[in-house]
């Protein structure tokens, strides 16, 4: 269906990271937004509650961040979507509700905003150390959808396409931002509502009497039952049957978790999105996200200059990994570079699909800047040795 | 590619973001360019050195932060003496001059403009950015006199615009006098008369 024109603000605009994926939550459809201040991201939530009294959408300031993952898992139970906005701290705090949101499956967005860390680290200035709290943040076994924007213009679009993963896959989607993309300035261009595609919430047409709310029926995706549209209702994040009611067993346990783990594994050729650029014949392959793959067009251009040929890949959504595609270019190339804002996190899956058949380079950054592109070019040249 | 790099400073609360964004709005919306601005602020709300950066150019803009600006723009003592010496060496100096008291250099075109005191005769002080911004469009003529006025009116609050326009024009007709081509008329036309 096409997005709703009241929360579409068509036309060009000059916009920050923050403002554009405010924007992009409120085209996407999303009317519910509970959530607690937190540099660098707090500018998201202040459009929002700016705007969102003119379509009828509800913000609500939490008292804090762990309120704030649960209050936007209750609302997306009554059908309307939601998202939180935080960056590092909160977006620990939040890590027990996002398990629950899985559990339940819950469709909503989670928005951080990175910052430097851990704790409260570097509050206003830029990092990209929470990409594997992301994945593996909450506890126990799971799968989710992450995505990373590298411009204001993605902040905008990418909101849009984690709102409607969220519905697909009935999967809380982790849109993980840095502050330098949250706080940095640039054009965005805002389509007409017509032209913006929206997945609504699959609402099952069972009967009240045979409706059981985690029953797949073969897909990997069981429909939704709205609370208080009369079907009898139960969720839980116990290990659950097809009812939803808790039952304690491995068979349960195993049929329920290897579902969820399936239904997004099962379909990450259609969620993996990456860029792919020159990577023929490459010598090395660059792979970034977010900020970082702006920062890092500069060195791969340094490098070139020195005749070595590299290929990029830029990640957009960032997990599910795209583990076969990984896997494809490791055998054809002596390294790939991994730049990111932090000691080492998305080159480690680098690491793990190449399985020793190319390098996979690590090029640090500990939050507080982006590299000094030069810094990428050297390590592109120290590979190709 | 040409590839303009503009850094502007001065205390949390003077508006330094605010005239970043709508020179940076200038020339992205206005203009057609390619705009980034990036801004950085301490923790604190009001009072701290803040600053924002921009680079402008004609194609697309990767790497958003600044090396060597070609516009340094201050607008307070600790903003200035922060941010100096990145200037380049023929980069272009545009200071607050009841605020800031440059060391001027050989070479290097520098503008002083009493903003605050511009902006207090229009009655209210909180206008000082926007005649800052008049002026630094006249010195640097980056974008258009109606584009830049444009992003101006586009940008303020709303029933603050005339206020604005006031002050964008304040600083613009400051530069005009102090500095620009109507000085530059009248002289020739002086001498020429003679």
């Amino acid at each position: 269906m096409k997005a709703d024109p009241a929360g579409v603000l068509t036309g060009a605009h000059y916009l920050d990271g923050d403002f554009a994926c405010g924007e992009g939550a409120m085209a996407a459809g999303c009317r519910f937004t509970a959530g607690y201040p937190i540099t660098p991201s707090t500018e998201v939530v202040e459009r929002i509650s700016r705007r969102f009294p003119m379509m009828g959408g509800t913000f609500v300031q939490m008292e804090d961040e762990l309120a704030s993952m649960a209050a936007v898992v209750g609302a997306s139970w009554t059908g309307t979507k939601s998202f939180t906005v935080t960056s590092g701290p909160g977006f620990s705090l939040m890590m027990e509700n996002i398990g629950l949101a899985v559990m339940m499956e819950t469709p909503c967005v989670v928005v951080n905003v990175q910052r430097g860390g851990p704790s409260t680290g570097l509050p206003t200035m830029t990092g990209q150390a929470d990409m594997m709290q992301a994945r593996w943040g909450s506890h126990g076994d799971y799968e989710l959808i992450a995505m990373s924007p590298q411009s204001p213009q993605e902040a905008f679009d990418l909101t849009i396409d984690a709102f409607n993963l969220a519905e697909l896959y009935r999967v809380p989607v982790l849109f993980m931002m840095d502050e330098c993309v949250g706080h940095m300035t640039e054009k965005v261009v805002i389509p007409p509502a017509d032209e913006i595609e929206i997945v609504p919430r699959k609402l099952t047409k069972s009967k009240p009497g045979d409706f059981e709310p985690y029953r797949a029926n073969g897909q990997m995706v069981p429909e939704f039952a709205r609370a208080g549209d009369g079907y009898r209702f139960h969720t839980t994040g116990l290990t659950h049957d097809e009812r939803g009611y808790p039952e304690m067993s491995a068979e349960c346990q195993d049929k329920l978790v290897r579902r969820l783990m399936d239904k997004i594994n099962g379909n990450a050729d259609k969620i993996v999105r990456f860029e792919e650029e020159d990577t023929d014949g490459a010598d090395v392959v660059v792979l970034s996200y977010g900020i970082t793959a702006r920062v890092a067009r500069e060195g791969i251009d340094l490098a070139r200059e020195k005749g070595v040929k590299v290929g990029v890949i830029r990640l957009i959504v960032v997990w599910p990994f795209p583990e076969k595609r990984i896997r494809e270019l490791a055998g054809t190339v002596k390294a790939i570079v991994v730049p990111e804002i932090n000691y080492g996190q998305m080159v480690l899956e680098v690491e793990r699909c190449a399985a020793g058949r190319c390098a996979s380079v690590c090029v640090p950054h500990g939050g507080g800047g982006v590299h000094d592109p030069s810094d990428i070019c050297d390590a592109i040249m120290g590979a190709v040795k | 590619m040409s590839r303009t790099e503009i850094r502007i400073t001065g205390f949390g609360g003077q508006g330094v973001v605010l005239s970043g964004y709508i020179i940076g709005r200038a020339c992205a919306i206005q203009a057609g360019k390619h705009a980034t601005m990036i801004q950085s602020f301490g923790p604190e709300a009001r009072g701290s050195a803040c600053s924002t950066m921009l680079a402008v150019s004609d194609t697309e803009v990767l790497y958003p932060y600044i090396g060597r600006p070609d516009v340094f723009v201050a607008m307070s003592t600790e903003g200035y003496d922060k941010y100096a010496d990145e200037l380049k060496d023929d980069g272009t100096l545009i200071y607050e001059q009841n605020l800031v008291h440059p060391t001027l250099k050989e070479g290097q075109p520098s503008f002083g403009v009493p903003s605050t005191r511009l902006a207090e005769q229009l009655g209210r002080a909180i206008v000082q950015n926007i005649v800052m911004l008049g002026f630094v469009a006249a010195v640097t003529k980056m974008v258009t006199h109606a584009e830049m006025r444009g992003a101006v009116e586009a940008s303020v609050p709303p029933g603050t615009e005339a206020l604005n326009l006031a002050a964008f024009d304040a600083g613009w007709d400051y530069y005009e006098q102090e500095y620009g081509d109507k000085k530059g008329e009248a002289a020739a036309a002086a001498s020429s008369g003679a």
